[in-house]
């Protein structure tokens, strides 16, 4: 299974639609990686909206991916991220502190944009 | 009890079933989305930690009551059994950040956060049974 990353302009576009079972999740890092670098991108948003459920590990592959990405100069809002995800997150004790988020998928672009400057 | 099933870990998609199962199970019982959430994410932990580590195990689910001073109350039981190699170590496992497969070390000091109850018996050379409890509030 893999999971679908859109181009729009200088960013990519990601909406995490399925069951993340951790080979889908680390099968999406490399083809995150590999199509910043192809294209160029500067900035990446995931959406998070349909995901219902992070563990510990799905947790270190994003958390992963993020800094993979600031490494190669692409900046990436997480967004969506459900109340139920949210809370059992913080009481699993895992903290996605470095990782910019948004409420949802609009604001986390504009927030690319200001960041980027457009 | 009438709800009872049992999910072989063997590979990795085992993870996946099992939380399906365990999400499907806490919603019949009656769990909110926020109580699902955790008793599915324990349960991802719980399989993933048998598949890291051992060759095969399983995932029991079940669902409990028992009387309380408010009258009866239902919960989910979650029972993860292997065969491995046990864990030598048990204060090891439960501290936060404590990992040997370098993951975050979250696991089990986070499955016992996310649950109502958590007891583990490990005998080195064995195997491991975790059992946790969650009850509807």
């Amino acid at each position: 299974m893999r999971i679908p990353i859109l181009k729009l302009g200088r960013y990519l576009l990601i909406s995490v639609q399925v069951e993340l079972d951790d080979q889908t999740a680390l099968q999406f890092q490399e083809d995150l990686l590999n199509k910043i670098h192809q294209e160029g991108s500067l900035g990446v948003v995931i959406d998070l909206t349909s995901v219902d459920m992070i563990d510990s590990f799905i947790a270190k592959v994003i958390g992963d991916v993020v800094e993979m990405s600031s490494l190669m100069g692409a900046k990436v809002v997480l967004t969506g991220i459900q109340p139920a995800v949210a809370i059992t997150l913080i009481d699993m004790g895992v903290s996605l502190q470095e990782v910019q988020t948004a409420l949802d998928l609009e604001q986390g672009l504009e927030r690319l944009q200001q960041e980027l400057g457009g | 009890m009438s709800n009872h099933s049992c999910i072989e870990i063997a590979n990795e998609w085992g993870i996946v079933s099992a939380r399906q199962a365990g999400r499907e199970l806490s919603k019949e019982i009656g769990f909110g989305s926020v109580d699902q959430a955790r008793i599915t994410t324990a349960i991802s932990e719980l399989a993933r930690n048998i598949y890291l580590y051992t060759e095969i195990g399983k995932i029991d689910l079940e669902e409990i009551s028992d009387n309380h001073k408010n009258g009866k109350v239902r919960g989910i039981k979650v029972v993860a059994s292997d065969k491995g190699p046990g864990i030598e170590n048990l204060r090891d496992v439960m501290i936060d950040g404590f990992t040997t497969s370098g993951g975050l070390g979250a696991g089990l000091p986070g499955v016992k956060r996310l649950m109502d109850e958590f007891d583990i018996e490990s005998i080195p050379g064995e195997g491991t049974t975790i059992t946790t409890i969650k009850w509807l509030r």
